[in-house]
């Protein structure tokens, strides 16, 4: 029996893309100078399973970029080599050429064979000419390395090295590297020195196993010169006495294990730490620092330091401690994302069918309503739990579609570091509220506007270092990235602290490009205006933007999903976009109302207020267009039964109820017969089986089982202009 | 009732035959996906007079056109006795609001013959034939292609 690969290839797909997403993340966040062994092993484990997955499917040429990604990876992560920039550039750069590969296999394509063969070249480069690198790079590492230990070395080569002198010559210069090498015998034949070094012995093993057998060699940890002995620990703590005097960063010698078990840790990169923890549930356990009666030797001989440096092991053991947990932290976090895959289309028709439940519920309700409680005190009570139970269940099974809002952030520290790089800004990108949830509809709908704006605040917003000096700010700009749940909605901010709009500049493009405008317009209608189709303020086109395309696309795109923009900005101190957006696609808290024999479903979102107006508030324009006056403000007031061609209960304003709504910056006062109630409803398309009108957005179906339209207010908006 | 006489590659077909005013149409049964009751629409404003709104069928909202007002044919009144008939057509459900359904027909392929060309409320092009089943002339509407016109205003049109 054969197995059809191709219907796991889906599977693949996904996962392949989650892992190199994860790949990325943890590249962009990585330290250079010094990288979090758990993240090198993180992003190791994701090109692993890239490498193992695509070899499973026979996707050749993923496994073997995987393959030499891997390869210098794992010699990163057993710190056989140190991080530099240019290797995270690579690895980013390999990401994106998996990424062509995985689109290619899944969408049928190719991929430019020179530009794999390139990043190939590239990793293999990086991983190959370390040898000549490695000098100048730990050296540069060594000043950071502020525990550092001395071996005592002992080297008998054979002849032919030890006539040799080009060799020994680079060999001492690699030992150098390490650390601070003297010499106690350099010219006999045995050859002892000393090195002071934070590398670890295998480090120094393998430099040595360049050039000579292992028999030839000895390495033995040694003492540390007192006079190196005030900012290091040594391993010599319970041998030598002098060196117990220190007190500072004693970690290495209480809690390392002696390292003459060669060259033990160099299989386990974890190995160093694991000895730490159970170490230190051993001091746990016995209650303080009790293992040092454990170690007679030195307690015998220097009773001292039981008494003297509690406070640095207290230390130590919770610094390694929270090493620890932060290993765990990671370990159990993607155990923590166990999940199944379901198809959008199962959960959608879940959802749906929730919906109809609440539909049902609510016509149940009204039919009890009418009865009498005391008579049908059991079903009425019964109804009260069907209410609570399907709101629940309504809720549960919203949030299956309910993702955090990281997946769209994620993207962003890698666009924001392309970008600047090209651009020559320097940029911090800061997030916030990554775990936000919203509807996973709208999270694939968002990433376009907000990578538009993001880029924008790049382009536009911040300055070029020397500017920004010069205003007195820092040279790094800081972008920003919130997310938030405000009632039913979500808001996401990007803000710059860079220059600001320019009300002049805008103004003046408005005008030159036909569109009314005045001096007196407030700020936040001049903002508005950058969001018309063609508007640019840009001096200098670039290939990254000032085209004056996207803000009208952003804008349309926030309107389409039920949600709109502000724009706030203070020149020079930066601007600040705020995006506001239903929680889901499904539902909507909507007010309803009537209007004749009509009702309609006003969405809560765009309500301001409403109010009954006393009759002198109702003004007139040439006789015709009708005003109200709200707290000092004239607004258009439109009937809705004129607009719908509706016989109205009531025709004079002062009878009915008007409803102020804002969409896209502009308020208009919707006249209405009576407010009816507050309600969720579930947003039915009208365009399924019918097709777009003017001014509705969708339907609903009511408790009572009739159908009622939602207005659209952006195009109500519109309408009445 | 499935006679496959094969006359010129034509099967016979069944039709679901309603009334509007006093003609008689017919339509491929297949199409027809229930019955039911005229219920309350919910008007949808600024739309043409046939479409009379939409209503909430089992949770979804189906639109309705009444024939009536569209073909200018019979007493536009809405009782107890007026029909809605479900249709499925292009993967959209839509209701149209006719005088009665009288009968389910088998018609073979002979029994259908071409219709003239002559000017009426509705275009020669949706019509397949006409049938004659016992004295009566039964008017065969290819309903799919009727419902899914420009006339009918029921699907958005590419700008075409």
């Amino acid at each position: 029996m054969t197995i059809d690969m191709s219907q796991f290839y889906q599977v693949f797909f996904e996962e392949t893309a989650e892992h190199l997403a994860q790949m990325e993340s943890l590249l962009v966040g990585l330290d250079i100078s010094a990288p979090n062994p758990d993240d090198l092993n993180a992003i190791f484990r994701a090109a692993h399973s890239i490498k193992g997955g695509s070899g499973t499917f026979g996707f050749k040429d993923m496994t073997e970029v995987t393959h030499i990604l891997e390869n210098l990876l794992d010699r990163l992560r057993k710190e056989e080599i140190p991080m530099r920039e240019e290797m995270v550039d690579a690895f980013l750069q390999a990401g994106d050429i998996l990424k062509a590969q995985l689109e290619a296999h899944q969408n049928g394509g190719e991929v430019d064979p020179a530009a794999i063969t390139e990043v190939c070249e590239r990793l293999k480069r990086l991983a190959g000419s370390e040898a000549a690198l490695e000098t100048p790079a730990q050296q540069e590492a060594a000043p950071q390395i502020t525990s550092s230990q001395c071996f005592l070395i002992s080297y008998t080569p054979d002849a032919e090295t030890a006539s040799n002198m080009e060799r020994l010559e680079s060999l001492y210069a690699e030992l150098a590297s390490l650390g601070q090498l003297d010499f106690t015998e350099r010219d006999g034949a045995a050859k002892t020195m000393r090195l002071t070094t934070g590398a670890k012995e295998s480090e120094i093993r393998d430099i040595f196993s360049f050039i000579a057998n292992p028999d030839q060699f000895t390495i033995t940890p040694a003492a540390t010169e007192p006079a190196a002995s005030d900012d290091d620990p040594g391993y010599g703590f319970f041998s030598v006495e002098d060196a117990v005097q220190q007190d500072t960063d004693p970690g290495y010698g209480f809690f390392s294990e002696p390292p003459s078990p060669a060259g033990s840790e160099e299989e386990d990169g974890f190995g160093f730490f694991a000895p730490i923890g159970e170490i230190r549930s051993q001091v746990e356990a016995q209650q303080g620092y009790g293992f040092f009666e454990e170690l007679p030797a030195p307690a015998r001989h220097e009773p001292l330091p039981v008494s003297a440096p509690p406070s640095p092991p207290a230390d130590a053991p919770a610094k390694y401690g929270r090493r620890e947990s932060d290993k765990a932290g990671t370990v159990t976090a993607p155990g923590a994302e166990s999940s199944i895959r379901v198809s959008v289309e199962k959960v959608d028709q879940l959802i749906n069918l929730v919906g109809e439940l609440v539909i049902t519920q609510a016509m149940l309700a009204q039919t009890v309503a009418a009865l009498d409680p005391v008579l049908h005190e059991n079903l009425v009570n019964g109804m009260a739990q069907l209410e609570r139970n399907t709101r629940d269940m309504q809720e549960s099974v919203m949030s299956i579609r309910m993702l955090p809002i990281s997946f769209v952030f994620s993207r962003f520290p890698r666009v924001v570091r392309d970008l600047a790089g090209k651009l020559n800004k320097q940029v911090e990108l800061k997030t916030l509220g990554e775990s936000t949830e919203l509807d996973k509809g709208l999270i694939e709908k968002l990433a376009d506007p907000l990578t538009h704006l993001v880029r924008n605040s790049l382009d536009h917003g911040i300055e070029s270092p020397e500017k920004r000096e010069a205003q007195g700010k820092p040279a790094k700009g800081t972008i920003t990235l919130r997310a938030e749940h405000q009632g039913g909605n979500i808001v996401i901010e990007v803000s710059d602290d860079g220059a600001g709009l320019n009300r002049e500049k805008i103004l003046a493009k408005a005008a030159e490009k036909g569109i009314p405008t005045s001096e007196s317009m407030p700020d936040h209608e001049v903002w508005q205006l950058i969001f018309a189709p063609g508007f640019s303020t840009a001096d200098v086109v670039t290939d990254v933007s000032g085209r004056g395309v996207g803000m009208d696309v952003v804008k349309r795109n926030i309107h389409e999903m039920g949600g709109r923009i502000e724009i706030e900005s203070a020149l020079g101190i930066g601007t600040r976009m705020t995006i506001r957006l239903p929680l889901t696609l499904a539902i909507l808290d909507g007010m309803s109302i009537a209007a004749g024999n009509e009702i309609y479903i006003l969405p809560l979102a765009f309500i301001v207020e409403s109010l009954q107006p006393a009759e002198q508030e109702i003004k007139t324009v040439s006789g015709q267009g009708r005003l109200v006056q709200v707290r000092g403000e004239y607004l258009p007031l439109i009937a809705l039964h004129e607009l719908f061609s509706i016989t109205p209960k009531v025709t004079r304003p002062e009878d009915g109820i008007l409803v102020l709504l804002e969409a896209e910056g502009r308020k208009i006062a919707l006249f209405v017969d009576e407010l009816l109630g507050q309600h969720q409803v579930v947003i039915k398309s009208l365009e399924s089986n019918y097709r777009k009108v003017p001014g509705i957005s969708g339907a609903t179906i009511m408790g009572d089982g009739k159908v009622a339209l939602i207005l659209d207010i952006g195009a109500l908006v519109h309408m009445t202009n | 009732m499935q006679d496959n006489e094969e006359h010129g590659g034509a099967r016979s077909r069944e039709l679901l035959t309603f009334t509007l005013g006093r003609e008689e149409y017919g339509i491929d049964i297949l199409k027809v996906q229930e019955i039911r009751g005229y219920d309350a629409v919910t008007t949808i404003a600024n739309t043409p007079p046939f479409i009379k709104g939409v209503i909430n069928l089992r949770g979804i909202i189906v639109p309705i056109v009444d024939m009536r007002i569209k073909f200018n044919l019979g007493n536009v009144e809405y009782n107890q006795f007026t029909v809605v008939i479900i249709l499925n057509i292009a993967h959209r459900v839509v209701g149209i609001v006719v005088d009665g359904v009288s009968d389910v027909i088998t018609l073979a392929p002979g029994q259908l013959k071409p219709t003239p060309e002559f000017s009426a409320g509705l275009d020669t092009e949706y019509i397949l034939g006409l049938g004659t089943v016992d004295q009566r002339m039964i008017i065969v509407v290819d309903i799919e292609k009727l419902m899914t016109s420009r006339d009918m205003e029921l699907v958005e049109m590419a700008a075409a």
